[in-house]
């Protein structure tokens, strides 16, 4: 396909979208599925039918729509009406929804005001096809612009060119340890030689986070336009997808979306009738959470056991099967297409001095709107939490905020001012990680949550170094015990040995980090151990402290 | 061949081009504890015993791992690296059942003699003393998981240079265990050439030969064979 057949595409899409008189999207993502989603679209398309409504009314199924805990999501758009947003929805709603339609009568209940905080302020990015565009629909991504960026820059761009754009954006890799994206692009383009390769890492383990879930099932496509466009840039022809076996719909979303770029050549040889050719597979895992760590991800495509080496070298120099390998997490492949379209400079105006753009955050634990946002980076803490997300149910008291999942920490309310910044976070012990972000009210005991973090660890540390597989175990026991009320000051002593030991000498970063809920919980709830080692009492009342396991 | 020189615990050492750090320290008698390296065997970086502070990175680097690279300035023997080395020792001997008056390796053992030029004469961590089986299948050995610490000499021994990869690993974290082939027993393994390379690089009881009280230990068998091989030694 070339650039005119594309645009033809585009206005015939367009022209469709135009002529019709609603719109209805559902949300096809996880969460609304698990709510019995797609039942709702199904009855959507039935009553269409029923009501001879095919030419004028569209049903689509979009990416997440945020509200997680109110799904089933349904946004109803009539010509150039403000939306409507219907919670928790049902099959038989939805036959009244389409029922009312041709009277332009739409039920009045279950409707979700959009002027709510938790949607005006939110920026985004990342997530706008949310609501527009169809997961399984090229044509609606191209319709909503997709693939204009890639297009644009095989027609205008040499690869430094999108390289230092990248740079000048001040991305920075959403994976996790905020390595700078565009840094990170013309090292992989320096190293010399054919055979680079691209990974998109999409194995997203920590516990309680879909953030890259929701974007892959939700705009498959946005991913492969960033990983195209990443490809031209450093100069590879084969891309890998490595996601994890747990998230089956985001494989088929994936598996469809790149035959449907494949079939309009926008993967494969000669893309767009360029000399630029790029083909991505899937490469499954099967539910490490170690596998996520790159070298690990990349012995894991190697078909070897999922174990992490030590670096150097970097993948950037040696990577799959020896050869330099840029690999980079889903979200920030999902940024690079509006990096291109609007340039770097435009990017860079948001966020902070250090963290630029957006960041998504799955919110999770005791706080009311659990689900997706979006917001921009340098938004405190405490916005995040009680504007958008609504603060905290049952009028209790906010205790503590968890980012990073297990290799992150827990926030006291004391820093609820905090910039979502990768660097103000790590400087009170925790870590912007990759958008899990957990609300604890006073019933959570923080000697707890580090003994449940500590647990992961232990249970998913690969076994290779001795610090990470027998130190998490250790230090899991001493938590045990501080948990069961049989702690003594030594356990607290040999805990912050340990917990300096595997940060210090552990082979890759998840025994490195496996002690920060430790550590954090030590230095903001460090009275909390008190209470558990030397009066025997858990402040929370969590732990029996008789010897049990709490709960 | 370029030479590089460095500082090694404030004196200046010459290194081979692309030596480790490691073989740099052994060449002037500089001691690094090691448990994992195995010389003429790949470096896998997973017992952390080795590691070194380099001037300039906040990063300890494992020396087996680390190549020299001219002006590094290296301590090897400070006394944080001497408690971590410890611990991880300490470590070890909590994992598994590590008990000497009753071992075969009792006297050749390895983590034995780490544990006793390192002062470590007790154990300040749980025993977590797992039920691990023992594989007594083959005709000749005997493999013992309780006495395993993870090094994968064998793995390594037995793919590199016997060429065949009867052994690898299976679970993960404190689960992991050494197996033959797809977890079958030794004495039914296919591909084991039952030559015993695995049983004379274990560095503790875990491998050993049946009716012997003391492991016939021979660390140089593979540096030879290696030798020999690059050397071509037996090629007519
Ligand atoms: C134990 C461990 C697990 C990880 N899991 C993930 C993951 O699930 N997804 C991810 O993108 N990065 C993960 N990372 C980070 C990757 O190693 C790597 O830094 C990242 O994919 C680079 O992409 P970025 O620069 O775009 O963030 C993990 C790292 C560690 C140490
Ligand atoms: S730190 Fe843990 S996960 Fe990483 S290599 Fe060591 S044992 Fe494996
Ligand atoms: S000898 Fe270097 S890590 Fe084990």
């Amino acid at each position: 396909m070339i650039a005119d057949d594309l645009a033809a595409v585009r206005e015939r899409e367009r022209t469709a979208i135009s002529l019709s008189t609603a719109r209805i999207a559902v949300c096809s993502a996880a969460g609304c599925i698990s709510t019995g989603g797609a039942a709702v679209k199904d009855a959507l398309g039935a009553a269409v039918i029923a009501h001879n409504l095919s030419g004028s009314v569209r049903v689509l199924g979009t990416g997440c729509l945020g509200l997680c805990h109110a799904g089933p999501l349904m946004r109803v758009t009539r010509g150039d009406a403000e939306p409507v947003l219907f919670t928790k929805t049902t099959p038989a709603f939805a036959e009244r929804v389409i029922a009312g339609l041709p009277s332009g009568v739409l039920p009045l209940e279950q409707r979700c005001d959009l002027q709510q905080p938790f949607f005006t302020r939110q920026h985004r990015i990342v997530t706008s096809d949310a609501g527009i565009v169809d997961s399984e629909r090229i044509e609606d991504y191209l319709a909503a612009g997709g693939y204009t960026a890639l297009e644009r820059t095989l027609a205008e761009l040499h690869p430094e060119d999108v390289v230092r754009e990248v740079s000048l954006s001040g991305l920075r890799g959403r994976g996790g340890a905020g390595y700078p994206t565009g840094l990170k692009w013309s090292t992989v383009a320096k190293a010399a030689g054919h055979g680079t390769f691209i990974v998109c890492n999409a194995d997203e383990g920590d516990p309680g986070a879909f953030m890259d879930r929701s974007v892959l099932e939700g705009d498959p496509h946005r991913v492969l336009e960033g990983m195209a466009i990443a490809a031209y840039a450093v100069g590879a022809e084969q891309g890998y997808i490595y996601v994890r076996g747990e998230y089956p719909l985001a494989i088929t979303r994936l598996k469809t979306a790149i035959r449907q770029a494949e079939r309009m050549q926008l993967l494969g040889h000669r893309i767009l009738d360029s000399q630029f050719n790029f083909r991505i597979d899937l490469r499954i895992g099967a539910g490490a959470f170690v596998c996520g760590e790159e070298t690990a991800l990349i012995a894991s495509i190697e078909g070897k056991r999922g174990m992490p080496r030590p670096r150097p070298p970097f993948p950037a120099e040696a990577g799959l099967w020896g050869r330099p390998t840029l690999i980079n997490n889903v979200e920030t492949y999902a940024n690079i297409a509006p990096i291109i379209l609007h340039g770097g400079a435009h990017y860079a105006t948001l966020g902070t001095e250090r963290s630029k753009g957006t960041k998504v955050f799955a919110l999770a634990g005791r706080i009311v709107n659990t689900g997706l946002v979006e917001v921009p980076m340098g938004m405190p803490l405490g916005e995040i939490i009680f504007d958008i997300g609504g603060g905290i149910p049952d009028e209790r008291q906010f205790k503590a905020a968890q980012t990073g999942g297990p290799s992150g920490g827990c926030i006291p309310a004391a820093h609820l001012d905090l910039p979502v910044d990768y660097e103000a976070l790590a400087g009170i012990g925790s870590i912007m990680g990759s958008g899990g972000l957990i609300v604890m009210d006073e019933t959570s005991c923080m000697v707890d949550v580090a003994r449940y973090f500590m647990e992961f660890c232990r249970d998913e540390s690969c076994g290779k170094c001795v610090p990470c597989r027998a130190g998490t175990v250790q230090m899991h026991g001493l938590l045990t015990k501080m948990t069961h009320g049989t702690a003594t000051d030594r356990d607290l002593a040999l805990l912050e040995q340990l917990a300096e030991l595997t940060t210090r000498t552990s082979l890759c970063g998840l025994g490195q980090t496996a002690a920060n809920p430790v550590r954090s919980t030590l230095r903001h709830f460090h009275d909390e151990y008190l209470a558990h080692i030397h009066d025997h009492v858990c402040p929370a009342g969590v732990c029996a402290m008789n010897g049990e396991d709490p709960r | 061949m370029s030479v590089t020189t460095l500082t090694m615990n404030g004196t200046l050492v010459s290194a081979a081009e692309g030596a480790t750090l490691l073989a740099v320290a052994r060449e002037h008698h500089i001691p690094i504890p090691t448990l994992c390296h195995f010389e003429g065997l790949s470096e896998v970086g997973a017992c952390r015993l080795c590691l070194v502070e380099v001037e300039g990175s906040n990063r300890l680097q494992a020396a087996c791992m680390t190549k020299a690279v001219e002006g590094m300035t290296v301590t090897t023997n400070s006394e944080t690296l001497r408690s971590y080395r410890r611990q991880i020792v300490e470590l070890l001997l909590a994992e598994r059942n590590h008990v000497c008056a009753v071992c075969v390796a009792n006297h050749t053992c390895e983590l034995q003699n780490l544990a006793v030029s390192m002062g470590v004469h007790h154990v300040r961590y749980e025993p977590q003393a797992p039920q691990l089986s023992m594989d007594a299948s083959h005709p000749r050995w005997i493999l013992d998981h309780n006495r395993c610490v993870l090094c994968t000499r064998c793995v390594r021994v037995c793919d590199e240079i016997e060429g065949a990869h009867t052994w690898d690993l299976m679970g993960r974290g404190r689960h992991t265990l050494v197996i033959s082939d797809l977890h079958e027993p030794w004495g039914q393994s296919e591909s084991c050439t039952s030559c015993g390379k695995c049983v004379r690089v274990c560095p503790t009881g875990a491998l050993f030969e049946k009716g012997t009280s003391a492991t016939n230990k021979d660390p140089h068998f593979v540096t030879y064979l290696k030798m020999a091989r690059e050397q071509k030694l037996w090629n007519r």
